[in-house]
């Protein structure tokens, strides 16, 4: 058996290669930027959010991918896609579909990479007005810390601030 | 089927005093050992419609004109640990110039910017898992860790594999270059073996005459269990 190649830093410089677009790179296309078909099926919903760090900055540089099932729940190759924390506010927007239940609730996975962080993190993010409480990932997280993975609904949007270390530490996982 | 467990002492310690960024960044939970779903177990497929003719090729890309600086390819293969080709699937590239200046607003470095050189690449795997990029040589650049802390030359890698699970993303560095040993990204890794998977060798035999030389550079992802609804690997 091969190892695994180990994991480094993505740094403060990912935008270049995977959102060359938002790092003013021309002639490479961004990916990832319409994270569902225009003319995908199921309600359209906008989640932003910040990065914080153990000191209670804002982390700007970072970048997110989404992974999700569509609106019937089952995970299409398409629906993927990207967004970096704005330089300047640090708020990060997503634009999709909402995700159906599949065989747990309707989540968004989130990879997050940014100089600083060693090995990506994996989280999920859930919706607070859905039923929750028989998902099977969910319920193996302590309770006190559910909260960390659930976006509040405001309107159309849902909030989702990340906290990367410390008090309110998001969950991450390892699967 | 599912993906093998992640070594986590394989890869580097999330948390690293000598790595000044990490000390406020890594989280101080370890991660929640959470079994595999249909979110881990399947991932985004990207058709060659994605993929630009020149997005591969890096001294071409960008222009006017030829970057400055070594001209080299990168290539390899990328495999899962079971030794498995890992076939079309997504590589990204990005990287300093020949000067160790990145073409990103971020980037202060008193080196100049290339007119001809942006920094990034992308290609699909072929049918046996390989990759093949041109590029330039990028150079050492200094960075705000230590007082005089110097990054080896080094060019960043994303890989998806063909699920979410298998998802990495790395940094290859040169055969010979003495600020391996010294950088402080590099010694997140604790293990020296780990760290020799990611020095590419100088690999004469895929250089071009007259033209360009060439690293080898060769990608193992997250392997997989046998189990007995698939049946032997
Ligand atoms: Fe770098």
């Amino acid at each position: 058996m091969t190892k695994e190649t180990p994991s480094q830093t993505a740094g403060p410089f990912i935008h270049i290669g995977l959102a060359p677009e938002v790092a003013d790179v021309d002639g490479m296309r961004t990916l990832g930027t319409r994270i569902v078909p225009t003319d995908a099926s199921g309600e359209r919903i906008c989640i932003e959010g910040t990065i914080r760090d153990g000191a209670g900055e804002l982390v700007k540089d970072a970048m997110i991918e989404f992974w999700q099932a569509d609106a019937t729940g089952h995970h299409a190759p398409g629906h993927w896609g990207r967004a970096s924390a704005d330089f300047d506010t640090g708020l990060w927007t997503l634009k999709t579909v909402k995700p159906g239940a599949g065989r747990g609730a309707p989540h968004i996975t989130l990879y997050i990479l940014a100089r600083g962080i060693n090995i990506g993190l994996h989280t999920r993010l859930y919706f607070a007005d859905e039923d929750n409480a028989a998902d099977p990932v969910l319920v193996q997280v302590p309770e006190p810390r559910r909260d960390t993975l659930i976006a509040q609904r405001k309107g159309t949007t849902y909030r989702f601030d990340i906290v990367l270390q410390g008090d309110g530490e998001t969950v991450f996982f390892d699967a | 089927m599912s993906f093998l467990p992640r070594d986590r002492d394989w890869h580097p310690r999330p948390y690293d005093p000598r790595y000044k960024t990490s000390t406020t960044r890594a989280p101080s939970q370890p991660p929640l050992r959470i079994g595999q779903t249909a979110s881990e177990l399947t991932g985004p497929i990207f058709p060659a419609s994605d993929i630009g003719p020149l997005d591969h090729d890096l001294l071409a890309n960008h222009g006017p004109g030829n970057p400055i600086g070594e001209r080299i390819a990168v290539h390899g293969r990328v495999t899962d640990e079971n030794g498995r080709a890992v076939p079309h699937t997504l590589v990204e590239i990005w990287q300093a110039n020949a000067g160790g200046r990145y073409r990103h607003r971020n980037d202060h470095y008193l080196a100049p910017l290339d007119p001809g050189f942006g920094g990034c690449g992308r290609m699909l795997t072929d049918a046996e898992g390989r990759y093949r990029f041109l590029t330039v040589k990028p150079g050492a650049y200094p960075w705000p860790n230590g007082p005089n802390t110097w990054r080896p030359a080094h060019i960043h890698f994303s890989v998806f594999g063909e699920a979410f699970a298998q998802r990495l993303v790395t940094q290859m560095y040169f055969e010979g270059d003495p600020l391996i040993a010294r950088c402080p990204i590099v010694s997140t890794i604790p293990d020296p073996r780990a760290i020799d998977l990611l020095i590419a060798p100088l690999d004469m035999d895929a250089a071009t005459p007259f033209d360009h030389l060439a690293y080898r550079f060769d990608i193992v992802l997250r392997g997989r269990d046998a189990t007995p609804f698939e049946g032997a690997p």
